[in-house]
């Protein structure tokens, strides 16, 4: 009796195994993209595209490179921790433009009530008023200035500034 | 959906030229900023916070957030008296727009900010399948765009609500951190808008952080601690009825 009389079949079903995991391996090689694995289980390059991301809030410190002045003033006020662009909105592109892009001018009479319009939920600390009862719907900047919102005895009801 | 054979066949090409822009690799971007330095997380002051709406609103611009979706929202709650488990909660269009005021009332009405707590042991983390979804060497929570397959498995396991599946791309979306931000050595749309200081970024690997100070002096909590998730997001004055 001859062992392994029919050898040759086993060789063949080697043979089939062995390509099935070399192509397993080499579309593996294909598919996985270079990157990955590299610090844990995920794709590292997707980590540098979103910090590649562009930045739409220029922050404050960009701001006050050009507005100086605006700057000083605001920092004497209450409003010395308010940042530029919680009022003005992003301005990252006005930044990068700043003759062609301009910011639009806040409405006091609907922006400073986002913040001082009265709610029992806000803190208690928190200056708040009733805007209907306090101004009857006029601009806030009638009478405060912005930037340093104590009122401005100088503004009469009616001027702009 | 049916797909003929000669509409698959054509199909792989365009397959193909798909996978070859995920192999590509990625722009150089932050070249002085080195992850392994930094350790990111939040602290939210709620005694601080007034319901504006400025950090949802800056969030959406900033991240360019689908309407009707949030990284970051605003909730008010209302508590009766001793009512702890049953608190009432508000949140219109996540508080973007503001809330309507409310009259003072019997008991007790607060604001809670909420984003991705950036969890450094994330249930979302660990239920993806494809490696889409993943902590970088930062402790950022971050999601492979071109990786993710949309299967919600990480919406599903986020045990605090803070994913969604962007309507366009039907891919997972999530607060980021403004991780394109804050590897640019700004904060975040959201704390850069805040105006009461409410929301803080804090770097946990820098010495020199206040919130290390502010840690050590205030009871602060995080949120669902029950869960294990090594959230990241502090909350001082956290109510017990806020879940």
């Amino acid at each position: 009796m001859k062992p392994l009389k029919d050898a040759e079949h086993l060789v063949r079903i080697a043979a089939v195994f062995l390509a099935g995991v070399l192509l397993f391996l080499g579309a593996r090689a294909l598919f996985v993209p270079k990157s990955f694995g590299q610090y844990g289980h995920y794709r590292a390059d997707a980590v540098t595209e979103i910090a590649a991301l562009p930045v739409v809030h220029a922050g404050h410190d960009t701001c006050e490179m050009c507005h100086v002045d605006v700057a000083e003033l605001k920092h004497k006020g209450k409003h010395a921790g308010v940042n530029c662009e919680a009022c003005h909105g992003p301005q990252a592109r006005h930044a990068d433009d700043p003759s062609s892009i301009k910011p639009a001018l806040p409405d006091t009479a609907v922006l400073c009530a986002r913040c001082h319009e009265e709610s029992a939920a806000k803190p208690k600390a928190f200056p708040q008023v009733v805007t209907a009862e306090h101004s009857g719907g006029l601009p806030c900047k009638t009478c405060h200035t912005p930037h340093n919102p104590s009122i401005d005895s100088s503004l009469k009801p009616g001027d702009e500034k | 959906m049916t797909v003929s054979r000669r509409h698959f066949i054509s199909l792989t090409g365009a397959a193909v030229v798909a996978w070859d822009y995920v192999l590509a690799g990625a722009p150089e971007s932050s070249p002085n900023y080195q992850a392994t330095d930094h350790w990111w997380a939040m602290l939210i002051d709620i005694t601080k916070c007034i319901g504006c709406g400025n950090c949802v609103r800056a969030c959406a611009e900033e991240n360019h957030v689908p309407e009707g979706f949030f990284r970051t929202w605003i909730e008010r709650y209302h508590v009766d008296d001793f009512h702890l488990e049953d608190p009432r909660v508000d949140s219109p269009n996540g508080g973007k727009d503001g809330f309507p005021p409310i009259p003072t009332s019997a008991g007790k009405d607060f604001f809670v900010p909420k984003l991705c707590n950036q969890c450094a042991d994330s249930p979302c983390v660990q239920v993806c399948p494809v490696g889409a979804t993943f902590v970088t060497r930062d402790g950022v929570v971050l999601v492979d765009e071109k990786y993710c397959l949309g299967c919600r498995y990480c919406v599903q396991a986020c045990p605090y609500g803070c994913r969604f599946i962007d309507p366009e791309r039907k891919t997972a979306q999530k607060c980021t951190l403004c991780y394109h931000r804050i590897t640019k050595g700004l904060t975040t749309a959201c704390c850069e808008a805040c105006p009461t200081a409410a929301r803080q970024l804090a770097d946990l690997k820098n010495p020199k952080d206040p919130i290390h100070e502010f840690l050590k002096t205030h009871s602060v909590q995080v949120l669902k601690p029950q869960m294990a998730t090594g959230a990241k997001v502090f909350y001082n004055g956290l109510d017990g009825s806020v879940r």
